[in-house]
């Protein structure tokens, strides 16, 4: 937008987001909320600063509401493309965000870890013993891993077969481990049964190991052991496969003795039903659930994940708490971060909407992940959902995976779209 | 002068208030595309920021069918009725 005298002339979200610098100013953006009144703006506290989080509290923050985001972290390790960097096609530098652009927009920032929460007197209770008072509260804790649920893998067993399944330390882990792996080394990974995070994650893992291998260590093999019978794309990975890494990669399914039931991390042992594996380097995705402060909550079910209303996204066990992310049930929608973005600004809306003391309307989400089975060889599956007997349920006729004949150009072009969307979301999350 | 004020309530149906709530799916657009003028998408997804609300549906629609030569959109349009994309390419071209 340009003015007579060629400069730019502010647009109407950069006059609110220069109006929206602090909380108490943000709150002069739009008419005080409900509940505001003599006690002040609506406040919103939102724990977790991922995908879902951030861009929850963002979204908030832009429509006027006085928001805290709880997170302890100052920089975020997102977990998309972090298969590449396991497998050297990339530096894990491109992985890392902070929250300043979120800063900028008014979203208070509390560096700390939430310990508890006091629904009944709407507080959040932080690790320094601080309070957080709160109107309505988004939960987006993510994951954290089952260390109770197999057999010789806790905590400790991590480092010697790390998960890499949360980026970061234990993503740079598993590269050095693959890295100082012989030629001619077995390679062998550990996959549960679902529901966990990225449901195609394991795969395009398996897939860009199998291509640093080929590359670097072509005399070496790798092991998938897997705890189902059928997974995500499963058509399209198997043919790539076969096309780019013939007789590189074994997959054991569930039926033919591929669930780990122990592990014995001194000896670098896979005990499956059917028999021993022994690894040169092993990577053991572990069951999962939703994270802690979620169980502290008291919003997760038996299950360990968190039941919520499809149209608000409020908890079905606890009055005035969401829950978005990972962590949520979220019916037919997978443990994405795309999913995570369209649940966050869905539920933005409906927190806004019922601050106003109004109904929200009906949300619909869109989820798309893309996969790379090699670097210019990309595969997607996609998903379009609407609130349907009290869940998120797929559109019918809409979403599936890429076509299983397509030419290369076609997975080159996906193979771009995936990077292209990487860099947009994290813009709008992060920048 | 009648007819100014009908054009003018068109052309308000058409076009959502500024501040209006995104209709249904709408936002979920903007985790791959920009939509907001000045804004880019990266890379090799277009960016919608700037395309009027009539280029929009008409796309959408060709994707419907398998026209336009969709990688995911085809798979994604499918999941809107024309009412739903067209309230969506309203809410787009509206982005300020």
């Amino acid at each position: 937008m340009k003015g007579k005298t060629g400069r730019p002339v502010p647009g109407r979200r950069t006059v609110l987001r220069t109006l929206a610098l602090g909380a108490a100013a943000a709150a002069l953006a739009r008419p005080a909320l409900a509940r505001g009144g003599p006690a002040g703006p609506a406040r919103v506290v939102v724990v977790g600063g991922g995908f879902a989080g951030t861009a929850c509290a963002r979204a908030l923050a832009r429509s006027g509401v006085a928001v805290t985001l709880v997170e302890p972290s100052p920089v975020f390790t997102a977990c998309p493309f972090s298969n590449a960097v396991i497998a050297g096609l990339r530096g894990i530098e491109g992985q890392r965000f902070g929250y300043d652009g979120v800063r900028r927009d008014g979203v208070a920032v509390a560096y700390r870890a939430a310990s508890r929460v006091d629904a009944e007197n709407r507080r959040v209770i932080l690790d320094d013993g601080s309070a957080l008072e709160y109107d309505r509260l988004v939960m987006a804790p993510g994951i954290d891993m089952r260390f109770d649920a197999l057999p010789g893998y806790d905590a400790a067993a991590a480092e010697a077969m790390p998960h890499a399944w949360k980026a970061g330390e234990q993503t740079l882990l598993l590269r050095r481990k693959l890295e100082a792996m012989e030629d001619g080394g077995v390679f062998v990974m550990a996959v549960p049964a679902n529901p966990y995070r990225c449901p195609p994650g394991p795969y395009e893992r398996a897939s860009l190991i199998a291509h640093y291998l080929k590359t670097r260590k072509p005399r070496s093999k790798l092991l998938v052991l897997d705890a189902k019978d059928a997974f995500s794309k499963q058509r399209l990975f198997q043919a790539a496969w076969q096309a780019l890494y013939p007789g590189l990669i074994e997959w054991i399914p569930l039926s033919e003795g591929g669930k780990v039931t122990e592990v014995d991390p001194g000896t670098g042992t896979l005990v499956t039903e059917f028999g021993e594996h022994r690894a040169d380097v092993a990577n053991v995705i572990p069951p999962q659930r939703a994270g802690s402060i979620a169980i502290a909550a008291g919003v997760a079910d038996r299950t360990g994940w968190c039941p919520i209303d499809p149209v608000t996204f409020e908890s079905r066990l606890q009055p005035n708490i969401h829950v978005i992310g990972d962590a949520a049930i979220a019916g037919g929608m997978p443990k994405s971060a795309f999913a995570a973005n369209a649940q966050a600004k869905a539920c933005a809306a409906a927190v806004e909407t019922l601050l106003r003391g109004e109904a929200p309307a009906p949300p619909k989400l869109i989820n798309t992940c893309y996969s790379l089975v090699a670097p210019d060889y990309g595969i997607s599956v996609a998903g379009v959902y609407a609130p349907a007997k009290g869940l998120l349920a797929d559109v019918e006729g809409a979403g599936g995976v890429s076509p299983a004949e397509a030419p290369a150009s076609f997975r080159t072009r996906e193979a771009a779209h995936a990077q292209a969307w990487f860099d947009t979301v994290t813009a709008e999350t992060f920048g | 002068m009648r007819t100014a004020i009908a054009m003018g309530l068109v052309l308000l149906a058409g076009a959502p208030a500024a501040g209006a709530p995104a209709p249904a799916g709408a936002e979920a657009c903007t985790g791959c595309h920009a939509v907001r003028p000045g804004q880019n998408s990266a890379g090799s997804i277009p960016s919608l920021a700037g395309r009027s609300a009539g280029d929009i549906t008409s796309a959408m629609l060709a994707f419907r069918t398998g026209k336009g030569d969709p990688t995911v959109m085809d798979r994604i349009a499918k999941g809107f009725d024309e009412a739903e994309i067209r309230a969506i390419a309203d809410w787009i071209a509206g982005q300020r």
